[in-house]
């Protein structure tokens, strides 16, 4: 297979954006951000619905234009001949449901002037078989398939584990490894925050800014949760639930989220529960509801 | 009373969809019944609420009016404002008046949908109707709540946002079984059940999963079997029958519930031991 052209020397950045920003209309949907990714590298872009990751994206990808600054695929503009390098499989997977695995297949690597590429076993049995009757799993690995058969330098990939099983999800971060170590350079958005694990890097948007970055240390912050370990955990939850306290229940514990030990140690006291109370560090979704409830970006 | 599915045995044709599956919830608490499409979940959730037949085993469970069933479709009219949904569920459980309106209102105050009681379902988000949906199948105050993928493809804060709202229903007395895909959901709650292509792979406390485990995770730059073998970041887990087989460039560790039910999962598939 032949992936020709000037891209084949890898840029030292695959995608960036630099000061970008987006409105439509009176809305600000990105706002002044700033990022890249490098060659072999897997960015994990995560953010709450709202907080402007698609339509990042879709500037990246040169599908909608910036209002100010600039993006840059495979070092220039995001024109048709630089999208050849690009695989991008969207949340709704792209296929047709209505022809075959076969034919799907077909059709998408024609389009990229590419060889279709032999099926994995997994597939194989179904290849003739309607897309719209596979099971999820198989047709996420077949849209995997078909973004990756013009052997694109750079992969995009919105929401790809949603809905499968652990070993679907494993078998789809394999393959997403694999290209990284291949030099591909991945940029992945998930609703799975145990996915953070898998990438490298991650960006967290909230409110249209980009307003963390790094390691899952480096998203969380400082953003603490107090655990509450307590044998009447109903009556602990009841009581920090009325005093407004964003509260959840983890396994036979209580954790609040953003909350001072001391605050939570005093609300039970007043409503008679003993408990045990401990800071714990925050996870990445509390950390974003903090985002998300804060009335403007930090 | 404990409400329960024991041994269930469910065939829609020459499919097997569920195979001697048993699932019990107490009163107060959350059963998280996890897997990925196709496992058996939703035909789990209907045997309980009475939807399906069972070709064998036994189901324990409150009459349909005792029971808010939250479907995978979010169960809410689209064409029907949130105040009318609300308002057609509850007249259907015999609610009216006054009553109605407090149920209504404390509902949608807590799923924080009171400024949104005039807009169409249709004009929600994802996170919204969900939110919606497990409000209407609150509204007769059922001791069993049974929610079909009530966080699937919704973002992370309103998956927190939903998880209090179940939380919140446990915590009044409750029982509730909610299917997820994600396991940290399971992790989070009071138990859970694994399915995969119709079978239980594990159930139990999140304890009593892991401690039930049998056989040996390591973590491997490169793995020795790669069938037996998933990726977590840039190194790989790999499944060991016992921990005197871990071969000495790996490092066997302490498994989570992901490496477990993959695990549990590549050996249903292989169906055997591997050889090493």
């Amino acid at each position: 297979m032949t992936s020709s052209g000037a891209a084949q020397v890898h840029p030292a950045v695959l995608l960036r954006a630099d000061r970008v920003g987006r409105k439509f209309g009176g809305f600000t949907a990105v706002d002044d951000v700033t990022m890249s990714v490098g060659p072999g590298e897997v960015v994990g872009l995560l953010g709450a619905n709202g907080a402007g990751k698609t339509t990042l994206i879709r500037m990246l990808l040169g599908l909608i234009a910036t209002t100010v600054g600039d993006v840059e695929l495979l070092g220039g503009p995001p024109d048709r001949e630089r999208r050849t390098h690009l695989g991008y499989v969207p949340q709704g997977l792209g296929l047709y449901g209505d022809l075959t695995v076969r034919e799907n297949l077909a059709f998408s690597t024609q389009a990229y002037g590419a060889v279709p590429p032999d099926l994995p076993e997994a597939l194989r049995a179904g290849a003739g078989r309607l897309v719209a009757d596979l099971p999820l799993g198989l047709q996420r690995q077949l849209a995997f398939l078909s973004a990756l058969a013009h052997d694109p330098e750079v992969l995009v990939l919105d929401e790809p584990t949603s809905g499968v099983d652990a070993l679907a999800r494993a078998a789809l971060w394999d393959t997403i490894h694999e290209q990284a170590e291949k030099g591909v350079g991945v940029l992945v958005t998930t609703h799975n925050m145990r996915e953070a694990e898998q990438c490298d890097r991650l960006l967290l948007m909230s409110q249209a800014r980009l307003v963390a970055q790094g390691s899952e240390a480096d998203i969380i912050g400082s953003t603490t949760a107090v655990a509450v370990r307590c044998d009447d955990w109903a009556r602990a939850f009841a009581a920090l639930n009325e005093a407004g306290q964003p509260v959840m229940l983890a396994g036979r514990d209580v954790r609040v989220a953003d909350a001072d030990a001391d605050r939570v140690r005093t609300v039970l006291a007043d409503a008679g529960v003993t408990a045990d109370v401990f800071g714990v560090p925050a996870t990445i979704e509390e950390r974003m509801m903090v985002l998300a409830r804060a009335p403007e970006a930090p | 009373m404990t409400f329960a599915v024991r041994s269930a045995t469910v065939r829609f044709g020459d499919t097997l969809a569920l195979d001697d599956v048993t699932l019990q919830v107490e009163p107060g608490s959350v059963v998280a019944v996890v897997g990925g499409d196709g496992a058996g979940k939703t035909t789990l959730l209907r045997t309980l609420v009475g939807e399906v037949q069972l070709e064998r085993g036994e189901v324990d469970a409150p009459t349909p009016e005792a029971i808010g069933y939250m479907p995978a479709t979010a169960g809410s009219w689209l064409s029907l404002s949130v105040a009318q949904n609300m308002n057609f569920v509850g007249g259907i459980y015999g609610l009216s008046g006054d009553a109605l309106a407090s149920r209504r209102d404390a509902l949608l105050d807590r799923a924080a949908l009171r400024d949104s009681v005039d807009r169409l379902s249709s004009q929600l988000s994802g996170g919204m109707r969900r939110k919606l949906g497990f409000s209407m199948a609150m509204v007769h105050d059922p001791p069993l709540l049974v929610l079909d993928e009530p966080s699937t493809g919704i973002d992370p804060v309103s998956r927190v946002d939903l998880w209090r709202l179940v939380s919140e229903a446990a915590s009044a007395g409750a029982a509730v079984v909610m299917s997820t895909t994600y396991l940290d959901e399971a992790e989070r709650a009071a138990s859970l059940l694994a399915l995969d292509g119709g079978r239980m792979l594990a159930s139990g406390t999140l304890q009593e999963v892991l401690d039930s485990f049998d056989g040996a995770i390591a973590r491997t730059a490169t793995p020795h079997r790669r069938a037996w073998a998933w990726r977590r970041g840039r190194d790989y887990h790999e499944y060991w029958p016992t921990t005197a087989e871990v071969p000495l460039d790996a490092a066997a560790l302490i498994p989570d519930l992901e490496d477990v039910v993959i695990a549990l999962s590549l050996l249903r598939g292989h169906d055997r031991r591997p050889t090493s």
